[in-house]
């Protein structure tokens, strides 16, 4: 295990150094790209009652026009937008990638839904984010936890927000995501697809960031009690087709999950019942009924680590140990990450 | 090998189904090439007279699929394209049992025919990409060697899976023989008459509910391009073959201005079941599966052999929608009307109370 250790510095930082620091100030209208065409082709035909607000707004403008006029037009845009939205919603004009990712929908609805749980309930911050390449494929690796698998959505939108190049975490989803109606298409539309050997290989040979949370139900599931502590990881499939396709895996490490619905006990035969991997007993969620679906606000922090490459090991894609000690690298650097972060916040549900 | 056939191109050539719509087209687009000497067209003895005026070129013979081996033998044929697929049961030609008939053991008899005719060298089989079964745990693409997880609840999946398992023999059997196995994503165009038309050309279009299965659609001029290819030239192996790209369900039924009326899955098979029981509708489960689970197939493989690209999925659909706005419900212009309307209101409500305040 040494000679990945030896070949991961230097070449991290030939490889990661140079880009990150570019705040990338093309990256942002090429986001926005798909809004900004039929965002102005929707004023347009909308133009003639322009004039004749201006018209309304004429006396005061005389007085201070700068001032008058700026929300009225921000409020008009904002609602203008928002009707064109609706509309090409309801035309069917919007891009679906072959995976079923809408990036319109995720951009407009999904994402500032997330943003408001994660700043304002979680106060999530995140540090490492240059460790996340600018352009072309990494796996983010992460630890699972809080019942419900709300760090995976909230890792992806925190991503997007803080990244300079605001890039799209695509998620591997367990199959049980895939047969339950409607999560499975919430699942699709905002980027997840099932996780399985080729669609990762698919989409890290098509350049993406795929996130991936090896514990899978083990890590959501687990108890209170068992809180912070890595669960076994799996026959390591996310290395493989990390391995295969040379992408550089980078470890991340989330702190908070556990505390927002945490798990007092698992009703088995319930769970066994409904076909659910296990039935949670939370101190409000039976309890309370819907009001237990409710997360408690504990203090979010999330950090990237250093990625690791794995450029060098494509033939060992297969080899059982290559594969093993690189899933127990991954394993460590995401348990050793989790303490330091668990020191610097002393009060889970601390400002 | 041929006297009259050039290079790729055979001489003789026999297309069964040409009592059908797939079957009459790529009969007649291959009488239309001058490189192919003879096209003959075999039916079986009871098949209907659709397609007469498209058929002039083409000699038709009626017979039944256990005499085919005979006739194959007979007419020294150089390529079989197999098109006798019937894809949902049709409840005034026998239904399920008839359409099981045609598909396992019309294939099987021409199989064995195609076997003993001693000088073929092409078969072309028109397969589905509903080869590749349904399952939850299924990747999101499948290449062609992706292998299906479960077997389809469907009889026409079943069907599928069964063909292909046949011209697997016939391929170990007779290693001379180009075989092509083409695995067609559902038909759509202006023209083409099938199930998924049908569907799409319905005011208020039954989904599944909380599904929005990725559809993937090939234009009908595209598969007759791909099919006539595969007997000029020469491409062993299986090929998806599909339109670029991917439309979801709810995005297609948007786009050609129908309502969608969402469903509950048992509540959607039942009626399907039940629909086929009365006579009416030929949706089956292959359909259910295919509007819950969806099926999206790489292309890259017939881009590389064929240096031919079909036209994109949402192109071959809006080819669809144009000739088929009879049924629409909601168009874009109205859309963009009830846009303006509302912006409109809310410029001249808020300007008005602008006036007020100042």
């Amino acid at each position: 295990m040494s000679a990945p250790e030896e070949g991961r510095d230097p070449q991290s930082v030939g490889r990661f150094d140079v880009p990150q620091q570019v705040p990338g100030p093309d990256a942002e209208p090429a986001r926005r790209n798909g809004h900004r065409p039929a965002a102005q082709a929707a004023p347009t035909p909308a133009a003639p009652p322009t004039p004749a607000d201006r018209v309304d707004a004429g006396p005061p403008a005389a007085t201070g026009p700068a001032v008058a006029d700026r929300p009225g037009d921000h409020w008009d845009r904002k609602v203008a937008n928002g009707l064109a939205f609706l509309r090409r919603r309801l035309a069917g004009d919007y891009e679906v990638d072959e995976f079923g990712f809408d990036s319109e929908l995720t951009d407009a609805v999904f994402h500032p839904l997330l943003r408001v749980l994660y700043r304002d309930w979680f106060r999530t911050e995140v540090s490492g984010v240059e460790h996340v390449p600018v352009d072309g494929p990494a796996l983010v690796v992460g630890n699972h936890s809080g019942t419900v698998a709300l760090d995976a959505l909230i890792l992806s939108a925190a991503l997007h927000d803080k990244h300079p190049a605001h890039r799209y975490l695509r998620l591997l989803g367990a199959d049980l995501v895939f047969r339950m109606p409607v999560v499975s298409e919430l699942a699709r539309k905002t980027g997840g697809t099932v996780a399985c050997n080729p669609d990762a290989e698919r989409l890290l040979g098509g350049g993406d960031l795929v996130g991936v949370f090896p514990e899978g139900f083990k890590g959501i599931g687990k108890l209170y009690a068992d809180r912070y502590k890595l669960q076994r990881f799996g026959r390591g499939g996310f290395v493989s087709a990390a391995l295969r396709t040379g992408t550089p895996i980078v470890p991340v490490a989330i702190v908070g999950g556990e505390e927002i619905y945490p798990m007092l006990a698992d009703i088995k035969p319930l769970a066994r019942l409904l076909k659910l991997p296990y039935f949670p007993v939370t101190p409000t969620f039976p309890l309370l009924g819907p009001l237990g679906m409710v997360p408690l606000p504990s203090k979010w922090l999330i950090e990237f680590c250093p990625p690791i490459p794995t450029a060098h090991l494509t033939d060992s894609a297969d080899d059982p140990l290559v594969v093993f000690n690189l899933a127990d690298q991954v394993r460590e650097t995401i348990q050793q990450t989790l303490h330091t972060l668990l020191e610097r916040r002393p009060d889970p549900f601390g400002p | 090998m041929t006297p009259g056939g050039t290079s790729g191109a055979p001489g003789v050539v026999v297309v069964t189904g040409v009592g059908r719509y797939l079957g009459a087209h790529v009969a007649a687009r291959l009488a239309a090439d001058p490189r192919i000497e003879r096209v003959i067209g075999v039916d079986a003895p009871d098949a209907g007279t659709e397609f007469p005026d498209l058929l002039d070129r083409v000699e038709r013979i009626r017979v039944d699929s256990g005499a085919l081996g005979g006739l194959l033998a007979d007419l020294d044929v150089d390529a079989v394209v197999h098109l006798a697929l019937v894809t949902s049961p049709d409840p005034q030609h026998g239904g399920r049992s008839a359409m099981k008939d045609q598909n396992v053991i019309g294939s099987m008899q021409m199989l064995a025919a195609c076997q003993r005719a001693p000088r073929l060298r092409k078969l072309v089989v028109r397969s589905s990409t509903a080869a590749y079964g349904v399952s939850f745990r299924d990747p999101a693409v499948f290449t062609e060697e992706t292998e299906p997880r479960e077997v389809p609840r469907g009889g026409f999946g079943r069907d599928i899976l069964d063909l292909e398992g046949y011209v697997r023999g016939f391929r170990r059997r007779r290693p001379d023989v180009t075989a092509t196995v083409l695995r067609f994503a559902p038909f759509i165009g202006s023209t083409a008459d099938t199930t998924l038309t049908r569907y799409f050309s319905q005011p208020f279009v039954p989904t599944v509910f909380g599904r929005d299965p990725r559809l993937q659609f090939l234009h009908f001029d595209d598969a007759l391009e791909v099919l006539h290819r595969s007997i000029v030239e020469d491409h062993p192996g299986t090929y998806n073959v599909a339109g670029p790209g991917v439309l979801s369900l709810s995005q297609a039924i948007r786009r050609a201005g129908r309502v969608a009326v969402p469903v509950l899955e048992p509540g959607l098979s039942g009626a399907a079941a039940l629909a086929r029981t009365m006579g009416f509708g030929r949706y089956g489960l292959d359909q259910v599966d295919l509007f819950v689970h969806g099926r999206v197939v790489d292309t890259s493989r017939l881009e590389q052999e064929y240096g031919f690209t079909p036209r994109s999925t949402a192109a071959a659909f809006e080819d669809f929608i144009r000739a088929h706005h009879g049924g629409v419900v909601v168009t874009r212009d109205q859309l963009a009307a009830a846009e303006k309307l509302v912006l409109d209101g809310i410029r001249q409500v808020r300007s008005a109370m602008r006036e007020r305040s100042s």
